[in-house]
């Protein structure tokens, strides 16, 4: 079953009168429980297409599909109830909430869900235990490591049983042991729960995780491996 | 909802002291207007109770022919017979006094200084002069017998340099339109602290003021306090079989209550010019908490929140603001108002014909607390709708870029 299929997408930015080709006709299919990688230079295009898959964006022309149905339309409103839910996202920076705990934060897409405060608890709990930060709960961001923020930013993601998570360079701004932590937790969560990870990188450290890498150059695909390659 | 206000009430905490300035700057907006509003209750009742107590009464019993502007002294013009009118009156249960009064113009001379006053004959014995009596600041009072005493007002005497038991030349009216003029002497100076009344009314016994007149056995007018103004209703029924008018005190200070109603509407422009100062504050605030937090708004929008809930997070910060400004507000308001209640702001001469008390005292309505207080929350909100709106329509790529 596909979780997400683009066909034919292209997205143009236009800045003044200067236009920039972002996307020039992307097709593309990922499976459900896939753990995939686009990577690619910078400015080739991996950002535009997971704003694009996320419902953060639409596109200039071209379908993108989640779970069979047509988002390529939709208005602000239907896509922040198809991003709700469906799909979580982990940024390049530590998208935290500042001013709530590592527990508030997890607990968000739950209340925007309407999770009732009995599942919410019980959820929160089980995926702070997830990734490792039980005892760091009732931490502001502030009070947490960048990679222990990230490792919320990932349960957050997770938090209301989407089908598809998207991470924006997760590990960038991270060392290599934190990185590797966040990757390993990621794959793990992958691996026992089965939800699908697109994640965007350049890191050659991160690329080895993927069971599947798509290359983007100048806003096309030009490699798409379905196994991992040898890195 | 809970979780919103949460949200809204940290993001507040995280710019205390920006927050705790929007918030003053409507609480001092708040309290000024609290404070204006204390004044002009105060000036108004002041003016009110003044002119009742000095002037107006709160009934009075005239003739059908009296025009008050006129102040005429022709005997088809006033009230014959005003004792007897006056003792039946104050027989009444309702009533706590009723008394003749004569009043004519007169120019008092001293030396080469004269001015123009109101003439009062009043009779010294009744309750309802008591102001006069009690206000007197030297010598003595004036006696039913005296022909010769008169009482004059402190600015009076001040302008004309003259202490008790000087002379003076006082020239009245008379009822048949002749001028008489007589020398009296100064028993007392009064001070009703209205500076108005006190600078233009001079008084005599009502005996001597119908001689000096000719007017005989009548007066200008019989005038009466109750108990409780209330019951001015049920004692102008009771009194509306004689062939007299009978002018209530409401008729008779139409002037104020138009005051009143006038600077009411003033006030509407200062309240609109005090909210219009502490909303753009308010605006300012969150324009501000809007433009540096656009990375999280982009943050909440991808994770599903809707435009609708982005809207809400935002108005319920400034109903914060407002719940904390309307505190502060209504604290620094009410000591300043209890301040000026027991204090009171000197006006001194206003150079108004209208009597007003030399000091007015601040007078708070819960009416007005009350409005005041929700045209402030209402207008705060108001002004949380723009930024509110700004963030709600942020587009979550743009928002997650931090807006460039």
């Amino acid at each position: 079953m596909e979780v997400t299929k683009i066909e034919n997408v292209t997205r143009v930015f236009k800045i003044g009168k200067v236009e920039t080709q972002a996307l020039r006709g992307v097709n593309l299919s990922i499976e459900n429980g896939e753990f995939t990688a686009l990577v690619g230079p910078s400015g080739s295009g991996k950002t535009t297409l997971l704003q694009l898959i996320g419902c953060l964006d639409q596109p200039t022309s071209g379908q993108v599909y989640i779970n069979g149905k047509d988002v390529s339309k939709l208005n602000r409103n239907q896509r922040a109830d198809m991003r709700r839910g469906t799909i979580g996202f982990i940024f390049q920076f530590f998208a935290l909430i500042p001013t709530l705990t590592a527990y508030e934060n997890i607990e968000m897409p739950l209340l925007l869900v309407g999770e009732s405060p009995k599942k919410r608890k019980e959820r929160v709990t089980e995926l702070l235990e997830a990734v490792e930060l039980t005892d760091r709960a009732h931490h502001r961001p502030d009070q947490l490591s960048g990679g222990q923020q990230q490792r919320v930013a990932v349960a957050r993601a997770l938090a209301a049983r989407p089908s598809l998570i998207l991470a924006d360079e997760p590990t960038a701004n991270l060392d290599t042991p934190n990185g590797k932590q966040v990757m390993e937790t990621m794959t793990r969560l992958n691996q026992e729960t089965g939800v699908t990870f697109v994640f965007a990188t350049h890191d050659p450290r991160v690329i080895q995780y993927a069971r599947r890498v798509i290359t983007l150059r100048d806003g096309v695909v030009i490699e798409n491996h379905a196994e991992k390659p040898e890195v | 909802m809970i979780q919103i206000i949460k949200m809204a009430f940290r993001d507040l905490g995280r710019n205390r002291r920006r927050s705790f300035f929007s918030s003053l700057a409507l609480g001092i907006g708040l309290a000024l207007m609290l404070l204006m509003a204390a004044f002009i209750e105060g000036e108004v009742n002041s003016a009110m109770d003044t002119t009742i107590r000095l002037k107006s009464g709160h009934l009075q019993i005239r003739s059908k022919n009296y025009e008050e502007s006129k102040t005429s002294l022709k005997w088809e013009d006033l009230v014959e017979n005003p004792d007897q009118i006056a003792g039946q009156i104050a027989s009444l249960d309702p009533v706590l006094a009723a008394t003749p009064r004569l009043f004519a113009t007169g120019i008092v001379s001293v030396r080469d200084e004269s001015t123009g006053v109101s003439v009062y004959g009043i009779d010294p014995l009744s309750e309802a002069n008591a102001p006069y009596r009690m206000g007197l600041l030297q010598g003595d009072f004036l006696s039913s017998e005296d022909r010769e005493g008169i009482l004059i007002g402190q600015p009076l005497a001040d302008k004309l340099q003259v202490e008790v038991g000087d002379k003076i030349s006082l020239s009245v009216n008379t009822s048949n339109g002749d001028v008489d003029e007589q020398l009296f002497t100064i028993r007392g100076i009064y001070s009703t602290q209205t500076n108005a009344f006190d600078n233009a009314t001079v008084l005599l016994p009502i005996s001597k003021a119908q001689a000096i007149t000719k007017t005989e056995n009548h007066a200008s007018t019989i005038f009466i306090l109750l108990k409780d103004k209330d019951q001015t209703d049920a004692v102008v029924t009771a009194l509306q079989a004689s062939n007299l008018d009978v002018l209530t005190w409401t008729k008779m200070n139409e002037l104020i209550i138009q005051t009143e109603e006038m600077a009411n509407s003033y006030m509407v422009l200062f309240y609109l010019i005090v909210l219009a100062i502490t909303a753009t504050v308010i605006v300012n605030t969150l324009v501000m908490a809007v433009f540096e937090r656009t990375r999280e708004i982009g943050i909440l929008s991808s994770i599903g929140m809707k435009s609708r809930h982005i809207m809400a997070m935002f108005l319920a910060e400034s109903s914060l603001l407002a719940v904390g400004g309307i505190i502060m507000g209504l604290i620094l308001g009410i000591l300043a108002v209890s301040y000026f209640a027991r204090v009171g702001f000197f006006v001194g001469n206003m150079g108004l014909t209208m009597l007003f008390g030399n000091t007015i005292y601040t007078e708070l309505t819960v009416a007005d607390t009350i409005e005041i207080t929700v045209i402030a929350f209402i207008i705060t909100l108001l002004a949380g709708f723009y930024p509110a709106l700004i963030a709600s329509r942020m587009e979550p790529v743009q928002a997650l870029r931090g807006g460039k």
